[in-house]
């Protein structure tokens, strides 16, 4: 009987079978790699022509409303319609138009303060309307506008987006693949045989590093195509960062898989780990939005951590040294998450 | 080395609300093959997951290859065991080469790939997605798993349930193959044809305990009668009483299966015309009658009063 072994070492062999595992998976190469590309792009779509994009107002049937129209013709950004009386509430509450006019020698404006397009559309109506009036500009200012690369949403949105796909693909990716193995058994199979428990948790783990680099290249690669979304910061900070985030969600994910018996089990207590960073950690929106009071908390989730050092690397050129304090955070998350998920994990 | 390849003793097992091993006693021996034969809910799975260091007892003493789990050595152990599990379910997305490779690695000692493909007759497969595999493609890949790292002792569960006949012969000759290497195995199974051909010893598990431990042939000859006459009745109400039948030439006993009656006997070419002189006195009509060789079924049934398919 030949003792040669003819495998790689037990972790290779595990985590190639993780790979395998997962590239022959259409729908998980779908979340992981194009759903994310197709969010940028629809996301960068949609705000990428803010600036000019002009306000609905409209103008209420009745007297003085060819007045008003007049006055309106040619200002910019704007758009004028008429609105029969009866119809202006329900007008604002579906948001078809941004301002209502009632003309009269003290006109009436109808808006809803909260929003900065209503907000816009009052000042610039009721200049014109002071100017038709007769009011006087004592200068005409020139207008400059400037679209500096670097600091449009779309390049603050980018880096939130990669932060996001690394912590949905992390948790995701290592929950699914355990549960499942866990619900057909398999793991129970695994232990069964004289494999390190470690081995396998590990495999786990580099199996989301190679992912990682196509992932993040994907991602990357697009948004500078189609959006030249720029990088300021060095390309080895960068991937550092992405290291760092990859395995500490990674990490999470292990121990969120750690106990779940079903899919089901699985998918609620993901959701629980990511909704309060999909919302709170700056993705979509700046977290400084939220009260003084929350931001300790907010600044203590990885995703934070994760999203700041993207955009520090990305958007102001920061170095590893800016970036150390919520790197170890970050990494903290990770070593403590797999430690306990190394302690915890249910093999059967 | 101790001439023993397993040994448990008093092993007791209580999930919540029920008893599922209650004092169990076994000892195999080194190139033996021996089976767990009994009734599904028998207790046969949680023994012999407790003999692979999967379960843990809660009394009794185990020791496998002269070894015991949990003293810090149950990795060195593990290597030396081969183990196949009833509910296992393979990645479906490797390929049967993949998925050996991956268990061969776990060994640090072992066969090559390439000779297990060939022990479990999978060499046409090497290359197909477990998920793509019939069930007893699957079955022997699991078995073959279990072998990459050359076992000592072999511990298959149910490992043919739900498989056709010819897949079913088919991993009878491959744990023939892996006997003939020396190898020591411990199945459980609830068919007593598999029991009869392929193990050296039963011992017949019913309610977590043993209830009969042989040889087969010496299991079936403790019912004292090599043949069982099965019969029924047009009219049941003319049925001859136990006793009655009992007492026929040739019939060591009687009893009522079902709407059925089963006549124990070595003695057919005496029993059957008795019988039917019986019933004709009687003018009953028989509606059904067969005589088949004493089976290990006839075993369970003779000591519980229950069949193994319905137990």
């Amino acid at each position: 009987m030949p003792d040669r072994a003819d495998t790689y070492p037990a972790l290779l062999e595990l985590t190639l079978a993780r790979l395998r595992e997962f590239i022959r998976e259409p729908e998980a190469v779908f979340w992981v790699f194009v759903f994310p590309i197709l969010m940028t792009c629809a996301l960068g779509v949609a705000f990428r022509s803010r600036g000019d994009q002009s306000s609905v107002v409209a103008v209420v049937d009745g007297p003085g409303r060819a007045a008003v129209e007049a006055a309106l013709t040619g200002v910019p950004g704007i758009t004028v319609s008429t609105l029969p009386p009866g119809e202006v509430d329900r007008a604002l509450q579906r948001s078809d138009v941004q301002l209502v006019i009632e003309p009269g020698t003290r006109p009436t404006y109808r808006f809803d303060p909260t929003r900065a397009e209503s907000r816009l559309a009052r000042r610039a109506v009721d200049e014109a309307l002071q100017r038709a009036a007769g009011r006087h500009d004592q200068f005409t200012a020139r207008d400059q506008p400037v679209e500096t690369v670097g600091s449009r949403y779309i390049d603050w949105l980018v880096p939130g987006l990669l932060g996001m796909n690394i912590m949905s693909t992390g948790l995701w990716g290592l929950g699914f693949s355990i549960v499942t193995a866990r619900t057909r058994k398999l793991l129970k199979r695994l232990v069964a045989s004289p494999m390190s428990r470690r081995d396998y948790l590990l495999a786990q783990l580099f199996g989301r590093l190679v992912f990682l680099v196509v992932e993040v290249g994907a991602l990357l690669g697009f948004s500078r195509i189609a959006f030249g979304v720029p990088i300021h910061g060095a390309w080895t900070t960068l991937a550092i960062t992405c290291l760092v985030g990859a395995l500490s969600f990674g990490g999470l994910g292990l121990l969120v898989a750690s106990r779940a018996r079903t899919v089901e089990a699985v998918s609620g207590l993901l959701n629980l780990v990511m909704l309060p960073m999909w919302l709170l950690s700056g993705v979509f929106f700046a977290s400084s939005n939220f009260p003084a009071a929350m931001q300790p908390f907010i600044r203590a989730l990885p995703l934070t951590s994760l999203n700041e050092s993207l955009r520090a690397v990305m958007l102001e050129g920061a170095d590893l040294a800016a970036i150390g304090g919520r790197l170890l955070l970050l990494a903290v998350w990770g070593v403590v998450s797999f430690v306990a998920a190394l302690r915890l994990f249910r093999w059967r | 080395m101790s001439e023993s390849a397993l040994r448990c003793r008093g092993l007791q097992k209580r999930y919540a609300d029920v008893v599922a091993v209650a004092g169990l006693d076994l000892e195999v021996t080194r190139g033996e093959c021996f089976g767990l034969l009994g009734p599904n809910g028998a207790g046969k799975t949680t023994t012999i997951e407790i003999l692979e260091g999967l379960t843990s007892p809660d009394g009794g003493d185990v020791e496998v290859l002269g070894e015991r789990w949990g003293q810090g050595r149950d990795r060195q152990l593990r290597a030396r065991l081969g183990i196949q599990l009833q509910e296992t379910q393979l990645n479906e997305k490797l390929s049967v080469e993949e998925t050996l490779r991956l268990f061969r690695s776990f060994y640090p000692r072992g066969r090559r790939v390439d000779d297990v493909l060939g022990l479990v007759e999978l060499e046409s497969k090497r290359a197909s997605w477990v998920g793509k595999l019939s069930g007893g493609q699957k079955q022997r890949l699991a078995v073959g798993c279990a072998l990459v790292g050359d076992p000592e002792l072999l511990f298959l569960d149910e490992p043919t349930t739900g498989l056709d006949p010819q897949s079913r012969r088919q991993l009878w000759d491959l744990l023939t193959r892996f006997r003939a290497g020396g190898g020591t195995v411990l199945l459980t199974t609830h068919y007593m044809d598999e029991a009869e051909i392929l193990c050296d010893r039963v011992a017949i598990v019913d309610l977590g305990k043993v209830i009969a431990l042989d040889t087969p042939r010496a299991l079936v000859a403790s019912l004292g009668a090599e043949h069982v006459v099965e019969f029924r009745l047009v009219d049941r109400s003319l049925a001859p009483t136990e006793s009655t039948l009992a007492a026929l030439p040739g019939v060591r006993d009687a009893r009522p299966e079902g709407d059925a009656w089963a006549l124990a006997t070595s003695e057919v070419h005496l029993a059957v015309p008795a019988l039917l002189d019986t019933l004709r006195t009687r003018g009953a009509t028989l509606s059904h009658l067969t005589t088949h060789s004493a089976t290990l079924e006839d075993v369970f049934v003779s000591l519980t009063g229950r069949h193994l398919r319905d137990a």
